[in-house]
């Protein structure tokens, strides 16, 4: 039986090593320099970079960082902290649902909210869509590493007739500091890749942004776009920002995963 | 907070803002149909060249997500190779012009081995499309391809899954053709197939037909030749079956424009004329005649100008066909009614 | 609350107890400032949650008031006749869920079950963590993948082997596109397990040492005591872990839309390309022409929350029944 379980565990891993091995086989041919700094090229002509989806990824991801890390933390730090029942059990209770929410539901949510009202897909609505995926993560995340704080802690800063408030803030916190940026962390890793809310926030931008209430390209969008299309040279490009994208995605959760371990592992000691 | 933390988002605004000092330009907004996007998008580069200070984004979501863009004003402009019903016309929160810019042929596009070139007719198209044909070496096929041998393999119909003004030249035609395809199936940027898989946009069509053997799809012309995807004949109005062209497609156009109506709203499918190519339509710019924003519409009032003279040059190279001359006329007096809080935008040119 | 039972160890007077952690008896102004600040950003996160509920049924509203509940039992979607029946896509997230939990369920329980009990531990951390960076994958690469790698392999080799032995099955009948419900299953299984397997390992973790202590000492075998001890115990909880996967399956967007083939039809074979949920808001969405399509639409994106929501309550309901709250939701 235990062959049989290892035989399982081994074909669940096949597809990942498939998966990066056709990434870098396809993408690693059109990595080059022009790739990381130029913008598009017409319909049909060679060469081209997806400079302006990567920046673009990353505003989206700043503004959903904006919006979801202050809330996320300060609710986490709530849930941690409280002592009453009913609305940290509430809050628990939305922040679970909230994640596992399909992102393409927030990203009707922001169309109707930002778009719409202001008669222009922006940025600013992609950052939103993405920041409402963002906050359940950091939140629970968070509220497991405040938590892991040992209350020696706590009630040392008490003891020296420090006001609760005080203990938080500049006791407690700064000791969950790493994991809290951890959290952060994988949720950005998260929402770096995700395409679905992006398709009708952010639209998508050939050109530079001009500005957080205008379209802006992002880089999964930029590999939806070239995936489906008919030219070659665009699926290349596109087996290419998909290799930078999970490259990324990989490296953050490995460095986050290696200092939570760190972490809980002295915690605990 | 702390000091990084205060680094971290002057990082953050300064990438923000980055772009912008660097010509600070205008962005000007568009989205819609697929089937004019290569020529749009060589447009949209070369008028850099004309006026650097001026951005065009465009973005190919298909003519339907044009219609609807444009009809919430989330865009500047909108694109489509469907003229706007006149419901749609109505529900739209201003008067909505149609201004022609190129002219398109919808080709059918196969993936056979050996890539042969087929002929078809109207009604064996609507046939295939309405799942009556299902096979390649169906007698029908073979009767108008007598010297190609035909495999005994099922054809894979690829339709559009988004709304589609190319699936609308496209219905258009074989609804002329095929009264059992306008009464079950009808007219429209978005109809119920009765077969087929849905690719997204005319690339996805295109990829679709490049990567299954046996399919069988419909796609504007210059899709079909940069992917190497073969177009069929088609037997016009006349009895002639004609290869989709520039020159057909031009013919095809040359009857509509003693008769074009004051909109720019018509359909050229099946048309008279011997040479004339029986799918090919004009693809439209769709603007609001009071524009919201002046300087944004004095700069789309100047693209479009430019479009219709200079920009003629350009469709050639991707076998679009440039708008005919007396057309062109035509569309200059539309241009010249564009107005701004009563202005006509045009009026210092 | 975890925090608590560390709380009361040590001598048991009153400084070992910390006082009310918010808002306690001798708050001062910075004490409720910070309250306030902190219940002010709980009450942002629930008007966001409300919010979404609210914003989908106001715009759903046209096309729940004119279809009701034709809506989700009809099969007709015809945008230019202004019909819209949801069941072609209800129908296709059901079955490529379904499928992927099919083929990923045994998978996962078996990678779970090794990582739990049977292998040896210098070989846990790098596959625990292989499996683990599958879920960083994004969808779109998924979907890329599966364009080019996936779809071509099902096209030329499985499709057409499976339609010459099982093909007197209606479920594999029909001409090998490729693309449809069987690439889709297939993907979306992928995406699912790790997971499950994850959420599994740590259900059959939390089951009680006791339990195989006791199973070890009536005499049974390393595979025996798993199976009666540990997995029976565990039970519900791993119907969780599986719940958990489906509800992730249902929601999937871009990896299906890539490779389903985007036909609102219902079809018996496995072999035809069909819709989800998801997949017709991610074409259809930016391009309603009408209202009471866009309409139609957001009722659609409605339905899918709801049902993820239920499935995912009712998961997590069933995990926690084994070993107390799921720590976190490192995914």
């Amino acid at each position: 039986m235990s062959g049989l379980t290892f035989a399982a565990a081994v074909l669940a891993i096949c597809p990942l090593l498939l998966i990066f091995g056709f990434l870098l086989y396809q993408g690693a041919s059109a990595l080059n320099w022009d790739f990381f700094v130029h913008l598009p090229k017409p319909v049909g002509e060679a060469g081209g970079g997806v400079a302006n989806a990567i920046v673009g990824s990353l505003i989206v991801i700043g503004l959903a960082v904006a919006l979801g890390l202050p809330v996320g933390i300060l609710g986490g730090v709530y849930l941690a902290e409280s002592r009453d029942r009913r609305l940290p059990w509430l809050l628990r209770f939305v922040a679970d649902v909230m994640n596992g929410v399909p992102s393409i539901v927030f990203g009707i949510f922001a169309y109707t909210v930002v778009v719409l009202p202001m008669r222009r897909f922006s940025a600013l609505a992609g950052g939103l869509a993405l920041g409402l995926i963002l906050i359940p993560i950091v939140l629970r995340t968070t509220e497991e590493m405040v938590r892991l704080v040992p209350n020696a802690l706590r009630e040392a800063g008490l003891g020296l007739g420090l006001p609760q408030w005080k203990v938080s803030l500049r006791i407690v916190i700064p000791a969950a500091r790493a994991g809290i940026i951890t959290g952060i962390v994988v949720a950005v890793a998260r929402i770096a890749g995700e395409t679905a809310p992006l398709l009708f926030t952010a639209l998508g931008n050939r050109f530079w942004h001009q500005g957080l209430d205008q379209p802006i390209a992002a880089l999964p969008l930029q590999i939806y776009a070239y995936a489906i299309a008919p030219y070659d040279d665009w699926h290349r490009q596109a087996w290419a920002g998909a290799l930078v994208l999970i490259t990324l995605v990989f490296l953050a959760s490995l460095a986050a995963r290696v200092a939570t371990r760190d972490r809980a592992i002295a915690r605990l000691r | 907070m702390k000091r990084w933390h205060v680094l971290a988002w002057m990082l953050v605004i300064a990438v923000a803002w980055l772009p912008l000092p660097a010509g600070a330009q205008m962005l000007i907004n568009g989205a819609g149909a697929t089937f004019p996007y290569p020529i749009y998008s060589k447009w949209f580069e070369a008028y850099i060249q004309v006026d650097p200070e001026v951005r065009f984004n465009y973005q190919s979501i298909g003519s339907g997500g044009g219609i609807r863009q444009i009809s919430e004003r989330t865009v500047d402009f909108g694109a489509s190779d469907g003229p706007m019903t006149d419901d749609q016309l109505k529900k739209a929160p201003g008067e909505l012009f149609h201004i022609p810019t190129v002219l398109g042929a919808v080709v059918a596009t196969y993936n056979l081995p050996g890539n042969p070139q087929l002929s078809f007719t109207g009604d064996v198209l609507a046939d295939i499309f309405l799942g009556k044909i299902t096979k390649w070496n169906d007698a029908r096929i073979k009767a108008l391809n007598p010297s190609t041998s035909l495999p005994d393999q099922p054809i894979v119909v690829v339709h559009r899954s988004d709304g589609s003004g190319t699936t609308y030249i496209w219905v258009d035609y074989l609804c002329k053709i095929s009264p059992e395809w306008e009464q079950n199936v009808g007219r429209g940027t978005s109809v119920k197939w009765p077969v087929g898989l849905g690719g997204k946009g005319n690339e996805g069509v295109a990829g679709q037909v490049k990567n299954a053997p046996g399919s069988l799809g419909y796609v504007e012309l210059a899709y079909a030749i940069t992917n190497k995807l073969p177009a069929a004949k088609v037997r016009n109005q006349a009895g002639k079956f004609i290869e989709p062209t520039i020159e057909s497609t031009t013919a095809a156009a040359a009857g509509a424009a003693s008769s074009m109506p004051a909109d720019f709203r018509v359909s050229l499918t099946n048309a008279a004329g011997a040479e004339a190519y029986p799918i090919a339509s004009f693809t439209w710019l769709l603007v609001y005649k009071d524009q919201t924003n002046e300087a944004k519409g004095q700069n789309l009032v100047k693209f479009l100008w430019w479009a219709i003279h200079d920009g003629q040059k350009h469709p050639a190279a991707l076998l679009y066909a440039p708008l005919p001359a007396p057309v062109v006329k035509e569309i200059e007096a539309k241009i010249k009614q564009i107005t701004f809080s009563g202005r006509p935008l045009l009026a210092a040119h | 609350m975890a925090g608590e039972s560390t709380a009361g160890t040590g001598t048991a007077d009153r400084l070992s107890l910390p006082p009310r952690a918010i808002g306690g008896s001798r708050a001062g102004r910075g004490d409720r400032v910070y309250t306030a600040v902190l219940l002010s950003s709980v009450s942002l996160v629930l008007l966001l949650a409300a919010g979404l509920v609210v914003a989908l049924v106001r715009e759903s509203w046209d096309a729940i008031r004119t279809f009701g509940f034709r809506f989700l039992v009809t099969s007709h979607w015809d945008p230019v006749a202004g019909e819209f029946g949801a069941l072609p896509f209800v129908y296709g997230t059901l079955l490529s869920s379904l499928l992927a939990l099919l083929i990923a369920v045994p998978l996962s329980l078996g990678a779970a079950i090794f990582l739990a009990e049977l292998a040896p531990s210098w070989i846990r951390p790098p596959i625990a963590f292989l499996i683990e960076m599958l879920a960083a994958v994004p969808s779109v690469v998924y979907g890329l993948w599966g364009i080019f790698v996936l779809v071509p392999w099902l096209r030329d080799w499985v499709q057409p082997a499976l339609g010459r032995t099982l093909g007197f099955l209606p479920l594999f009948q029909g001409p090998p596109y490729g693309i449809g419900m069987l690439a889709a299953g297939i993907i979306l299984s992928i995406m699912i397990m790790p997971f499950i397997t994850s959420v599994s390992r740590e259900v059959l973790l939390a089951v009680p040492g006791s339990q195989r202590e006791a199973a070890r000492g009536l005499g049974a075998t390393r595979w025996e005591t798993t199976r009666i001890a540990v997995l029976r115990y565990g039970r519900s909880g791993l119907i969780g872990a599986f719940l958990l996967g489906l509800g992730r399956a249902l929601g999937e967007t871009m990896a299906v839309t890539m490779v389903i083939g985007n036909r609102p039809e219902i079809a018996a074979s496995l072999f035809a390309p069909g819709y989800t949920m998801a997949s017709v808001l991610a074409n259809e969405f930016t391009e309603a022409t009408s209202d009471l399509y866009v309409s139609a639409l957001v009722e659609i994106g409605l339905l899918l929350l709801l049902v993820t929501v239920v499935v995912n309550g009712f998961a997590k309901l069933l995990v926690w029944s084994v070993g107390g709250p799921v720590r976190g939701t490192r995914e």
